[in-house]
């Protein structure tokens, strides 16, 4: 993901996500920013920085910091006929508007015979990395995976902040977009709307034959680093990026465990009920026959995200373990290595 | 109606060729009664059915050659209603089919009759035919071995073997993690193709195989051995010990009973020698009977295994049925007889299977003594030597005597060395009161 091209040519997925906010909101007036300290700060990660002075504030809105209150209105906006973009700053604070989110927003069409719908798109940021300890630094994706009604979409590279927003806003029910703290600086060529498939799909981010690496946000590029140190030992890793992570792309999944009978599932998220885990039971249930060992899983440690950097590493996959897996599974020895 | 298939006749047994159909369809036949000759590297073996019932219908004609676990004939029990069968009895064929044909002819069946295949497959690849024929029904089919050890094969490469009728079985270790066997371990052994004896092919591909050449019969029945011995060292701890046993007053006691007799009538030391056995077993279980899914089932008769060296080459082993109840001159007429059909043909199936134990005499090959490998599932085996004079001290005198080294081989999951050194006493002891055996 890195480029060699000059400033102009080259896109943070930071600025791609407020290019593809400042698109969605000249396309479209329905479309707003709401969230806390998204105006006059421009977000806590600075994705809105400039947006409110372009838009003004009744476009771009600083709201109280009560995530029950401004989830809440953006779902109600929704119903009005608007196309609110929800900021919260991390999944950890968006457990105080789960209420509006599993119990109203996700609910709403069912419960109205379809009569209702809830256009919102909620963005937020996950994952750890940047030492911002325990109740800040979770990822949490598969809480909102697991429930009907939302679409929950992931993307990890500059192309797919740059174009998923506006087919989220499409869509006519709540999708909620997280982006994982670590990718905000990562930078990338400008793309194309070429290079964003539709958001259900997953995406072959590197093809191989002997191990799927499957993957999503903040991991993908471990996964691709992973995947390269195994090529210097002739193990040909395809790595997928999930992109969607409900509904799941269980097509591309399954074509891929097919073809190469091992699996690897990389997931930042803690194991016990992990999203890992669901995608190992689905190609358990799928892809027994074609399996040529066990579906492996490398997850976060069991414990709240770690404030010291060495500990916060430790406790969140890493391109070692990946590797590692990646080696058991091929019954080839482990290879100490510097991943400096 | 039930599938009868070829039988195995013993771990080195692939293929059989029914000689001789001693039945034909319509035919009431009951649990014991012969129904076909198998030719086989053995020799002609007269072939039992298990069941009450009927003959419905003779697939294979005589002079075919099948592998073993082929369907050859169907019958239709006692316990079964008409009904059923009157529907393969409809297009009553004048011909016999053969029995690939059938085969193919119904794939929907294929599955069904995978497991009961691959059952007796794996018995004859496993060297438990014995086991496996005695207690169908309650066996365990693939992956579980008959040692009760479950060897890891991914699914992958489980489908692949069996798709491509691989016997992935003969792998011994896997090159997965922990030893599993991956898809490239199949790979390798279909490049290898040491599969064609493997008998764990699926149904269709038996069809295609069934009719393979003679040729290269004695490099399967080597190859099988091998296996068997292979894996009987492989698996089976053994411990072996020896113990010489002066036959003198053995030899008295039978010049005596053979004075006056006709030459066919005489008893020679060899059947003295297996009735001390035969008895001194009944009193050790532990050493008669089958090690199977980790544990030791003791069988209650002993069933005497005579390993018979046949003149093409190879070996078979012929039980003595209730051996410890035979008297020594029972004893000695049952050897003979056996010694004669196993060479010239028509053991029957019960004898080839039935071996709860195993004796070895190389006496007659002019060896003093042998150290034997166990035959699995098998828990002990017991190798007789030579028969010879030596230099003996009795009662503190430098003597004469004549002495057999008998020795005995046992598994040691089963048995210790101390209840090992007190069977072969035990037998040794019988042979110092050779009266007591008649």
């Amino acid at each position: 993901m890195s480029a060699n091209k000059t400033d102009s040519a080259t896109l943070s997925y930071r600025e791609a996500v407020r290019a593809a906010i400042s698109q969605a909101m000249h396309a479209d007036s329905r479309v707003f920013l709401m969230g806390e300290d998204v105006g006059n700060y421009g977000g806590c990660y600075a994705v809105s920085k400039g947006l409110s002075a372009e838009f003004g504030k009744q476009r771009i809105l600083d709201t109280p910091l009560c995530e029950s209150g401004f989830v809440g209105a953006g779902i109600g906006a929704a119903m009005g006929g608007m196309r609110p973009i929800v900021e919260v700053m991390t999944v950890n604070f968006s457990l105080l508007a789960l209420d509006q989110i599993v119990n109203n927003a996700a609910t709403l069409r069912h419960m109205s015979g379809g009569q209702i719908s809830v256009p919102l798109v909620i963005r937020m940021a996950t994952g750890a990395g940047k030492q911002l300890a325990a109740q800040h630094s979770h990822s949490l994706e598969n809480w909102y995976a697991h429930v009907p009604g939302i679409k929950v979409l992931s993307p990890a590279t500059v192309a797919d902040a740059r174009y998923m927003l506006a087919m989220a806003l499409a869509d006519p029910d709540p999708v909620i977009i997280f982006e994982h703290v670590m990718l905000y600086n990562e930078t990338d060529v400008v793309p194309s709307p070429n290079d964003c498939a539709d958001m259900h799909k997953a995406a072959v981010r590197r093809e191989g034959q002997d191990i799927s690496l499957i993957t999503y946000g903040g991991s993908l590029g471990k996964t691709l680093q992973a995947a390269a140190l195994l090529q210097q030992q002739n193990i040909s890793a395809e790595v997928i990026d999930l992109r969607c992570l409900r509904p799941l792309d269980t097509q591309t999944i399954f074509a891929s465990v097919n073809k190469t009978g091992r699996v690897v599932v990389v997931d930042e998220g803690w194991r016990t009920g992990s999203l890992a885990g669901e995608i190992c039971a689905l190609i358990s249930e799928h892809c027994f026959w074609s399996l040529d060992a066990p579906p492996q899983r490398v997850c976060s440690q069991e414990v709240p995200i770690p404030y010291p950097q060495h500990l916060e590493q430790a406790a969140t996959p890493q391109v070692e373990q990946i590797v590692n897996a990646a080696e058991v599974l091929l019954n080839k020895p482990k290879t100490k290595r510097d991943m400096s | 109606m039930k599938d009868i298939l070829m039988p195995s006749f013993g771990a080195d047994m692939a293929k059989g060729e029914v000689a001789q159909w001693r039945v034909k369809p319509g035919d009431m036949v009951k649990n014991g009664d012969i129904i076909a000759s198998i030719e086989t590297m053995k020799g002609l073996i007269d072939m039992e059915v298990f069941d009450d019932g009927v003959i419905e219908q003779l697939l294979v004609e005589e002079g075919q050659e099948l592998k073993v676990g082929q369907i050859i004939a169907k019958m239709r029990l006692s316990t079964e209603p008409e009904a059923e069968a009157s529907e393969g009895k409809a297009p009553e064929d004048k011909a016999p089919h053969v029995g690939t044909s059938r085969l193919e002819e119904q794939p929907a069946l294929a599955t069904g009759k995978q497991a009961a295949l691959e059952k007796q497959a794996l018995s004859s690849v496993s060297g438990a035919a014995t086991y496996a024929i005695k207690h169908r029904g309650d066996e365990i089919t693939q992956p579980i071995l008959k040692q009760g050890r479950r060897k890891k094969i991914s699914p992958l490469a489980l489908k692949t073997a069996q798709q491509q009728g691989l016997d992935w079985q003969q792998i011994t270790q896997g090159s997965g993690s922990d030893g599993a066997i991956v898809l490239a371990d199949i790979m390798a052994l279909k490049q290898v193709g040491i599969s064609q004896t493997a008998d764990t092919d699926n149904a269709l591909q038996m069809g295609k195989n069934a009719l393979s050449e003679k040729s290269g019969a004695a490099d399967d029945m080597r190859q099988a051995i091998g296996a068997v011995v292979s894996r009987s060292k492989r698996e089976i701890p053994h411990y072996y010990l020896q113990l010489d046993m002066v036959l003198d007053k053995a030899q008295l006691w039978l010049t005596q009973h053979n004075q006056g007799l006709a030459a066919d009538e005489r008893i020679l030391i060899n059947a003295v020698i297996y009735v001390a056995i035969a008895r001194a077993l009944q009193q050790f279980p532990a050493f008669n009977g089958f090690y199977q899914n980790g544990k030791f089932e003791p069988a209650g008769a002993v069933h005497l295994g005579n390993a018979i060296s046949l003149h093409q080459g190879g070996l078979v082993v012929a039980a003595l049925h209730n051996a410890q109840q035979l008297s020594c001159t029972e004893m000695m007429m049952t050897l003979k007889d056996q010694v004669i059909r196993a060479r010239e043909g028509g053991l029957r199936m019960s004898e080839m299977q039935d071996a709860t134990v195993t004796v070895s005499n190389l006496g007659d090959r002019g060896v003093d003594s042998i150290q034997s490998i166990i035959f699995p599932p098998q828990v002990a085996i017991i190798g007789i030597g030579r028969p010879r004079t030596i230099p003996w001290v009795l009662e503190q005198r430098l003597g004469i005597a004549t002495v057999v080294s008998v020795s005995l081989a046992a598994d040691h999951r089963v048995s210790d060395g101390h209840s090992g050194a007190r069977l072969l006493n035990k037998i040794n002891k019988l042979l110092q009161k050779p009266e007591s055996l008649v």
